[in-house]
């Protein structure tokens, strides 16, 4: 007979009360279309009313149910509970940030970072509401609808061992975010972002290992943006040592 | 708030295949520097004579000494490969349009290596 319920090994942190996260087991019905986040959510109502965890949409939208699952950073409510069936299933907070309850994650190291990259459209002169939108060709938006499907969730941070090592790394999904808009053909900003992008801490901290793109679950692929950047950097540093006085044209890269 | 930070331990790269593959490929660097000092090394055996040329192969030949370019050829094709495949992901090649798809990317690396390596192997044994 087909087992009916499966083991979650869920790691508790009481802040006050444990020193480090300890692992609690918890028996949760095995149902088909059941996600890790329904699991959590059946102990919560049902068995431990004291665990915490962050969600929202549970469809894969709003990037806050990111946890370790049996080691890899996933979203909780689109990794299934069938597929680690038998079990038991570890379910940990996302690793690279530091743990506030259970598995709740402190994200402000992030959120202090996306401003920096200023991950908006910036316009040299805004035209006026009257002249209608900035128009683009779809082969336009195509050069930057890949990294716009970001959802922040950090899954990218979490998998990234350059970010455990060198906390002050700007970090994949902001250096993504900052090429979407670099690559947009609305945007007059890319300028304005270089600094940040090219510092120590930007680009050139990432040793292209290259997990960030490997757990994205909305194939951003955010090692290939940061490569991509550093070849725009570098070329644009060489025009600028041979060429000195020219004007360099504004590279969308 | 006291919040718990999970420690980095020394063998974190130890945790995911990946990070295993990307420490090798990491370490690959070593032993690509080491053919070019084995190179200059021929080269200056080379300009002190038939004498000394003699004596660098006497030495290259010791199995200690081949065993150590087994491995760092070995090393250098995981170099070659694993960069290889990571190009495409930094080169975005647009002709008449569109992009390049990534495996023709891939394909003009090996393409020009293998030109490159007839060429040298071309000097050498001509």
């Amino acid at each position: 007979m087909a087992a009916t319920e499966i083991t979650l090994e869920v790691a508790r942190y009481r802040p006050g009360v444990d020193s480090e996260p300890v692992l609690q087991s918890y028996q949760v019905p095995l149902r088909e279309h059941w996600a890790i986040l329904d699991g959590l959510t059946y102990v919560k109502d049902h068995l431990d009313g004291t665990l915490s965890f962050r969600w929202s949409c549970r469809m894969g939208i709003c990037g806050s149910c990111g946890m370790t699952v049996n080691g890899e950073p996933q979203l909780s409510c689109a990794t299934f509970l069938t597929d680690y069936a038998p079990g038991p299933i570890r379910v940990e907070p996302l690793h690279n940030f530091p743990v506030v309850r259970d598995l709740v994650v402190d994200i402000d190291d992030f959120m202090t970072k996306l401003p920096k990259v200023k991950p908006w459209v910036i316009r040299e002169v805004q035209s006026p509401i009257e002249e209608g939108e900035y128009l683009q060709t779809p082969e336009e938006m195509d050069e930057c609808q890949q990294f716009s499907m970001c959802i922040n969730c950090m899954l990218c941070y979490s998998a990234c061992p350059v970010y455990s090592l060198e906390p002050d790394f700007l970090g994949p999904a902001a250096i993504a975010l900052a090429q979407r808009y670099n690559l947009d053909s609305r945007d007059e900003g890319a300028d304005e972002r270089r600094d940040v992008l090219s510092s120590p801490e930007g680009i050139w901290a990432c040793t292209f290992v290259g997990e960030c793109s490997a757990v994205c679950p909305k194939g951003v692929d955010p090692a290939g943006a940061i490569q991509r950047y550093k070849l725009t950097a570098a070329t644009q540093s060489i025009k600028e040592l041979l060429m000195p006085r020219s004007l360099i044209p504004r590279s969308k890269g | 708030m006291s919040v718990y930070q999970r420690p980095v331990h020394l063998f974190w790269w130890l945790e995911r295949r990946a990070y295993v593959l990307f420490v090798l490929r990491e370490l690959s660097s070593v032993f690509v520097a080491w053919f070019v000092v084995f190179l200059l090394l021929l080269v200056n055996a080379i300009s002190d004579g038939a004498a000394s040329y003699q004596r660098f192969l006497d030495w290259s030949g010791q199995w200690w000494m081949v065993a150590i370019n087994v491995l760092a050829m070995l090393f250098v094709l995981l170099h070659v490969v694993t960069w290889f495949g990571l190009a495409p992901r930094a080169m975005a090649i647009k002709v008449r349009g569109s992009r390049v798809p990534a495996k023709q990317i891939v394909a003009a690396h090996y393409l020009a290596w293998l030109v490159l390596s007839a060429a040298v192997a071309w000097l050498v044994v001509r």
